[in-house]
């Protein structure tokens, strides 16, 4: 009897891992499905290197370019500005602060993650977009630079989080011995344990990567949507994610405009696969 | 305990699907921009008529008209008249497509509300957002860079703009495209040298609407069919509309239909 309820419990676990593989699997089937007959009319050049995104028109052309530099932009500019503060943050909750102060603001950072997106997009579009308009005397707010600032913020837990366990996980002897070697606490933490977590920390970089470029509701209400490439951190564009969501809604489905936006959303999961498995294997490097 | 909870659930299951069975179904699908007025009218007429459940999708005008040629909705719901085509093929299938209006929709063109201009032709629309125009001063405004703000390309409003003020042209690519109505009035409103579009019922007190070919929008012009950048709604019936299809139609184009109407921003027909 115990044993059959043994039995039981395993292949419930094991039925519940099958499923979400299921769907996983069922995901990147639709998505190709639906994709891939993009590239019978429009070549995979084409499609990835020339800037040209006129899907609904009488003639319609579908060069992405823009859309990918602009996912490429807005990702890069979220982690200059969510690196610092994530890492340095980390530093902070791991080496030097005291338990109780730990206690604090751990949970605070943390809260960061909670704070729906939407939320962020509309705090970029009603404060910070004006705002950046009027310092820098700019024709828009709604551009790089704002979006960048907003998805920074955005992924500093992941970045911060990760990278504080990486730092916690680092032997006490490292910071013990290179004190004992007269390094001052800087020295220690910049020498020694930064570097021992250095896996850890590039991990925790990559996973921001992935999360800030599939993020949607930000930028498609701060980054301004002008379909083209931009020339300097002040002006405005349009990632994959935010086209994908302001398109789909009315397109007819199966035709070429649809089929698109599906070659968008491969060409996305393409992308954070890619981040994910290195993400994976440089974790594993760390574990050996 | 358990037995009673299965037989209440069922129950109530046999008494949902028979009173599903007894009501008249009505589907209609088409133009996402009539969605908003049809989900709204048909929830007002089915508190009215309970026996009636109304059943709405969107998909835009096109796949609404397929819908109706291929008999498997009983309203199309279109944001422009039916095309020469699509009649045709109405016809080649033994239906006979009879339209009626259930709203009308305007567009409104909107500037910063420091800025001087108060009037542009469609002409001067179309080399503003095909970026031939780029400076408020070549308008006989300040020297001031213009910000060209459009919707995304797939949404109704920006349907008719491409079609009444750009005759079908592509908007320049640096132009700013936002999701929403709200959006493009907020951008406006926080942006000196913007220009951009909503329509009619999202027009707040940030923003100036500028006339266009010296015509104000208004209710007035757009029921009279002056104002350049109107149109009408439609819904679209295989033969006249009869029973519950008809009584609903009836109802959208009556006072108390038409007043939903407005309270989703469109203008009510004359």
């Amino acid at each position: 009897m115990k044993t059959l309820k043994e039995k039981l419990f395993q292949y419930i676990t094991y039925l519940a891992a099958l499923f979400t593989i299921l769907c996983m699997l069922a995901i990147i089937f639709g998505i190709f499905r639906e994709g891939l007959p993009l590239f019978r009319v429009v070549s995979l050049k084409q499609f990835i290197f020339t800037n040209n995104w006129y899907p609904t028109h009488a003639e319609p052309a579908f060069g992405a370019l823009a859309l990918i530099v602009g996912s490429l932009a807005v990702t890069l500019g979220a982690l200059l500005i969510a690196v610092p503060l994530g890492l340095g943050s980390a530093i902070f909750i791991s080496e030097i602060a005291g338990s109780k102060l730990r206690e604090a603001i751990k949970p605070i950072i943390e809260l960061l993650a909670g704070i729906p997106s939407v939320v962020y997009g509309l705090f970029g579009m009603a404060f910070l977009a004006p705002l950046v308009r009027q310092w820098f005397n700019l024709d828009t707010g709604l551009n790089v630079f704002s979006a960048s600032i907003i998805l920074g913020v955005m992924i500093v837990p992941i970045i911060s989080s990760l990278s504080e366990d990486a730092l916690s996980s680092v032997p006490s002897n490292i910071r013990e011995a290179s004190m004992a070697l007269g390094a001052t606490r800087s020295e220690t933490i910049f020498r020694a344990v930064v570097p021992a977590a250095r896996n850890g920390i590039l991990c925790s970089v990559l996973l921001g990567f992935g999360r800030a470029v599939g993020e949607t509701m930000v930028v498609l209400m701060v980054a301004g949507g002008a379909a083209n490439i931009p020339t300097s951190i002040f002006e405005p564009t349009r990632p994959i994610t935010s086209t994908i969501a302001a398109e789909m809604g009315e397109t007819v489905v199966g035709d070429l405009h649809y089929q698109s936006l599906f070659a968008l959303a491969i060409l996305l999961f393409l992308i954070t696969l890619a981040t994910n498995l290195i993400a994976e294997l440089v974790f594993s490097n760390r574990r050996r | 305990m358990k037995v009673r909870n299965v037989i209440i659930i069922l129950a109530i299951l046999l008494i949902g699907v028979s009173a599903f069975a007894k009501t008249n179904k009505v589907v209609c699908s088409g133009s996402t921009t009539v969605l908003p007025i049809a989900q709204a009218t048909a929830e007002a007429f089915m508190d009215k008529n309970p026996n009636v459940n109304i059943s709405i999708r969107g998909g835009g005008s096109g796949v609404g008209i397929a819908a109706l040629q291929n008999g498997t909705v009983h309203i199309a719901n279109s944001s422009r008249p039916m095309k020469t085509k699509e009649m045709n093929q109405c016809r080649a299938k033994g239906i006979a497509p009879t339209a009626y209006a259930v709203a009308l929709d305007g567009i409104a063109i909107l500037t910063h509300k420091s800025n001087p201009v108060s009037n542009l032709t469609v002409k001067q629309l179309k080399a503003i957002y095909t970026g031939a125009i780029k400076n408020w001063k070549d308008l006989g405004g300040p020297n001031l860079p213009i910000v060209v703000i459009s919707r995304d390309v797939a949404s109704g409003t920006f349907e008719v703009f491409n079609e009444k003020a750009l005759g079908g042209a592509k908007v320049i690519s640096s132009a700013l495209l936002l999701a929403s109505n709200n959006a493009v009035v907020t951008s406006v409103a926080d942006t000196p040298g913007a220009i951009g579009y909503a329509g009619l019922g999202y027009l707040g007190d940030g923003v100036k609407t500028v006339s266009v070919n010296n015509i104000v929008p208004s209710k007035a012009t757009v029921q009279n069919d002056t104002y350049p950048l109107s149109r009408k709604l439609y819904m679209y019936t295989n033969g006249k509309a009869k029973g519950a299809v008809g009584s609903y139609i009836a109802f959208i184009q009556s006072p108390a239909g038409q007043k939903i109407v407005e309270n989703e921003g469109f203008v009510a027909l004359k």
